[in-house]
């Protein structure tokens, strides 16, 4: 496997960033492995750019750490050089032309694969000579990765996946393009995304952030392997369970309950069926609060 | 050269996808020892799925002695899963394709054929059975 060594291309210890008086993120731990697509899955507001914003040096922590490369990114250009960040809406100075967009790029840039950004834009049936802003949006987010990808990045950060709003054909078409590249330099890759569909297929590890929290990051055959759902009678929240080192998600009708947990490398008791979880019903376990409570109801004036 | 295809609809692992597909090419003689296997860049991006997937699949197939990696070149076909010459299967086949025609004619239709083969091949050929879902 690429990178199949320890070395870490981000790291969080306690992370922290604040606005005002409430965080944005808040102890925030991360450990990120060299070759690795990784997921950043959360809600809107949940963190994410925060998150990202501090690693490409945007953002000075208000708490704890971060580092990429074994190095502070903030106000580090050096640093920068070797980050790709392509930010949601893929913004681009929308007059220029992709072919300005390519040659503005070798000036700003101390390292860059003029050679790679044409070969790509080529290929992807990109005009050279057409102002970016009347380009679709799909071919938009293209350029946007080819310029992103011309620095020959060592880490590739993507914003809010730039085609989450386009639609289902240049979003597959943009996840080729990064696939493609990611298989032929070896970066490792970091997308926030809220589209859950192919995730699975695309990133082999997965950091869930909620409420400025992480609630779950490690590689995404582990956290598969280490959930499964449950299902059986009618059980109290508390009960404790063989095989079980944590219930994540429980729902329940007047007869049976529903479980996703945690396992604990033990054999699960037999009496539940016991079924293997895939990554979206990982994913929105992690992501669903308690549900309605008692408070909510009284807030409301309604029956619980 | 072989192309990839998932099943999208599929619960099974996208690695084993390939695994199986290569192994199902190699059953039929679409690839043969010698041949190449697509390279992992084309594959990752015509599938628009992680590299690291397909290079599972790949060592997969190396530890079940099937294939080797050559470094910087690619990897390779080395060994087969096709029983019996090939000569033989066509003919095989033809019989089977004659066989379907007289099930047709007698009035029993698609399912009920697979019905009856899977029903025939349990009953005449448990082992292979078990080791095609093992």
């Amino acid at each position: 496997m690429r990178g199949s060594g320890m070395e870490l291309v981000l790291e969080a210890d306690a992370l922290g960033k604040r606005y005002g008086s409430s965080w944005a993120l808040r102890d925030c731990a991360l450990r990120l492995p060299a070759g690795r697509v990784a997921a950043l899955v959360g809600p809107n507001g949940a963190g994410k750019s925060t998150l990202l914003h501090l690693a490409v040096g945007l953002l000075r922590p208000d708490a704890g750490a971060v580092r990429v490369f074994d190095q502070a990114p903030y106000g580090n250009t050096k640093l920068l050089a070797e980050i790709g960040f392509v930010a949601q809406d893929t913004p681009l100075y929308r007059d220029l032309t992709a072919e300005e967009l390519v040659t503005l790029g070798g000036k700003l840039n101390r390292r860059w694969d003029a050679a790679l950004v044409r070969h790509r834009l080529a290929q992807l049936g990109i005009p050279p000579g057409k102002p970016v802003g009347t380009l679709s949006g799909g071919q938009r987010a293209q350029v946007a990765l080819a310029l992103a990808l011309a620095k020959r990045p060592r880490l590739l950060l993507l914003l809010d996946e730039p085609v989450a709003s386009l639609d289902p054909l240049a979003r597959r078409e943009f996840m080729q393009s990064l696939m493609g590249s990611v298989a032929e330099s070896g970066t490792t890759v970091l997308l926030s995304s809220h589209i859950l569909g192919d995730l699975e297929r695309v990133c082999d590890y997965l950091i869930v952030l909620h409420s400025a929290e992480v609630k779950l990051a490690g590689p995404v055959e582990d956290l598969l392997d280490g959930h499964r759902q449950l299902m059986g009678p009618r059980t109290a929240d508390d009960r404790s369970i063989a095989g079980v080192a944590a219930v994540v998600r429980a729902s329940h009708t007047d007869r049976q309950s529903t479980l996703l947990v945690r396992t604990d490398g033990d054999p699960i008791d037999p009496s539940w069926t016991v079924r293997d979880v895939d990554l979206e019903d990982l994913i929105l376990a992690y992501l669903t609060d308690g549900g309605p409570t008692r408070a909510s109801h009284e807030e409301w004036g309604v029956p619980a | 050269m072989i192309e990839f295809v998932l099943d999208s609809r599929s619960k099974v692992n996208t690695y084993v996808q390939l695994v199986q597909q290569v192994k199902q090419a190699l059953r039929v003689g679409l690839l043969v020892p010698g041949d190449q296997l697509p390279k992992v860049r084309d594959v990752a991006q015509s599938l628009a799925i992680n590299p690291n997937t397909v290079l599972k699949a790949y060592r997969e197939l190396e530890i079940e002695g099937l294939a080797e990696g050559r470094p910087g070149v690619g990897t390779f076909v080395t060994a087969t899963l096709a029983r019996g010459a090939l000569a033989d299967q066509a003919e095989l086949r033809a019989e089977l394709v004659d066989w379907v025609r007289r099930a047709q004619a007698a009035g029993l239709t698609a399912e009920d054929v697979t019905a009856l083969v899977a029903t025939t091949m349990r009953a005449t050929f448990p082992a292979s059975l078990k080791e095609e879902s093992a």
